[in-house]
């Protein structure tokens, strides 16, 4: 990843989540239930959506890993998951406090989306405490690659129950967000799910680019203080998997 | 290559052996599954449980007992070298992973043989429901059994062991446990059992076990390499 490359998309990303917002804010119409409170919707669907699909890539780039051998996809998976669960603390903030902004509570259980979403983000948190309780670097790969897999599984099975124990049990008390909304509405959300998703993908390659400087640098280190051993590293550009 | 099915019946025969012999983990799971239900009785401060109330002690308990004997389901071979004899043998990886998973389905089951009848005992008021239960037992320790095996196969390699196994099972059978508290609620219920919903959590139970099976299954071997 160049720079430059790095600079245009970060400048889209801005553009594009400024227009996003903007259009949430002053075009699109006012939700005749909720008010503007309603508006916090164009950032909180987009965020839970980027993160969800983080977590499944990341469960597929485990899954190549797994397959080729290529510590690439490693590295790749670790910093999908990584943001994902980043983005995943914006989720569960945005949700309390729309939460608290429409129905008085900081945290509603009837509500199955954010409760699938929590116990999905706790899993993931559990990544970091695993990855790093293994020493050795290919072991490592290969078992976060297994973690990836089966967590990215369990994602759409744990949906599926969370809202099916609410349907079954309670009736359903919030109609969902999407189904009807007007156009001006949905477009503005869709400008604003682009702009997330460039978000995503900009501090996605941030951090690639970042591992990737480091693992430059350990290996010259490496090269320079004992020359001949750096011969098994080959030129490939594998990104260091460093904790931190 | 040795059979599949010779290999697996060796293992789970080494499995059974060593646990009649050495008894290291189904006691130790009784025990703690019967002290919690005294914990509940004076926690919830209730003599009688029904509904959903006694599915929730009885799934927690069954839980956190579960949680003791996947600890230890890979201990002894990674103590005792039964991982690198395993690489020597000229068998298929993935069969450690079904003889473990059944090993572990049995210890569930007679676990539950055990404690059920004791959690009726101390604290339903009628039996009926009993007999629908086991269906709901069955589809819950096939889940248990594939994904323990497989987080206990993910954390034996680990530094932190004892701490992983409960932090990375306990988000993953939140839907398992959700179709059996679900299922069993109105089978408990007060009165005559009622079957609500009974064969869609069943289905959903299934479900998850096949996606797990599968799972686990398929990503064993990567484990197992060195």
């Amino acid at each position: 990843m160049s720079g430059r490359n790095l600079k245009a998309l970060s400048t889209a990303t801005v553009v594009i989540l400024i227009i996003g917002f903007a259009l949430a804010i002053f075009w699109a119409p006012l939700d005749a239930d909720q008010g503007f409170k309603q508006k916090i919707f164009y950032l909180h669907v987009p965020l839970a959506i980027v993160a969800l699909i983080g977590f499944i890539a990341g469960g597929v780039e485990g899954f190549r890993q797994l397959r080729s051998g290529d510590r690439r996809h490693d590295a790749n998976s670790y910093v999908f998951i990584h943001l994902s669960i980043v983005f995943g603390v914006a989720v569960l903030v945005t949700g309390a406090i729309w939460a608290k902004a429409s129905w008085g509570h900081w945290w509603v259980w009837e509500e199955p989306t954010l409760v699938s979403f929590l116990i999905v983000f706790l899993l993931y948190c559990t990544y970091y405490p695993f990855r790093y309780a293994i020493e050795d670097r290919d072991r490592q790969a290969r078992y976060a690659s297994v973690f990836a897999i089966t967590a990215g599984a369990f994602v759409p099975l744990n949906f599926m129950a969370v809202r099916m124990a609410e349907s079954i049990i309670h009736p359903r008390v919030f109609a969902s967000a999407e189904g009807s909304l007007p156009g001006s509405m949905l477009f503005a959300f869709l400008v604003c799910l682009v702009g997330v998703g460039l978000l995503w993908l900009t501090l996605v390659k941030v951090e690639l680019a970042g591992k990737q400087a480091s693992g430059q640098v350990s290996r010259l280190r490496r090269a320079l203080s004992t020359d001949g051993q750096s011969g098994s590293v080959g030129g490939r550009i594998a990104p260091e998997m460093e904790a931190g | 290559m040795t059979p599949s099915r010779t290999a697996f019946a060796a293992l789970l025969g080494k499995d059974l052996r060593t646990e009649i012999r050495t008894m290291r983990s189904l006691p130790a799971m009784v025990l703690f599954a019967i002290t919690t239900f005294i914990i509940f009785r004076y926690g919830l401060d209730r003599t009688t449980l029904s509904g959903s109330l006694a599915g929730g002690v009885l799934w927690t308990t069954l839980l956190f007992a579960a949680i003791l004997g996947i600890n230890r389901v890979f201990v002894s071979e990674q103590e005792e070298g039964g991982f690198d004899a395993f690489r020597l043998a000229p068998v298929d990886r993935t069969v450690l992973f079904t003889a473990k998973a059944a090993a572990l389905f049995i210890y569930l089951s007679v676990l539950e043989l055990i404690v059920v009848p004791t959690f009726a005992v101390f604290f339903l008021p009628q039996w009926s429901g009993l007999l629908p239960l086991i269906l709901v037992l069955v589809g819950a320790n096939l889940g248990f059994a594939a994904l323990g095996t497989l987080i206990s196969s993910m954390a034996v390699n680990s530094r932190a062991r004892d701490l992983l196994v409960p932090l990375l099972l306990l988000p993953l059978v939140v839907p398992l446990m959700i179709a059996a508290t679900g299922a069993s609620a109105p089978l408990l219920e007060a009165g005559a059992p009622s079957y609500e919903e009974f064969g869609t959590w069943l289905l959903v139970m299934g479900l998850y076990d096949g996606i797990f099976c599968l799972v686990g299954y398929a990503v064993f071997e990567f484990l197992l390499e060195d």
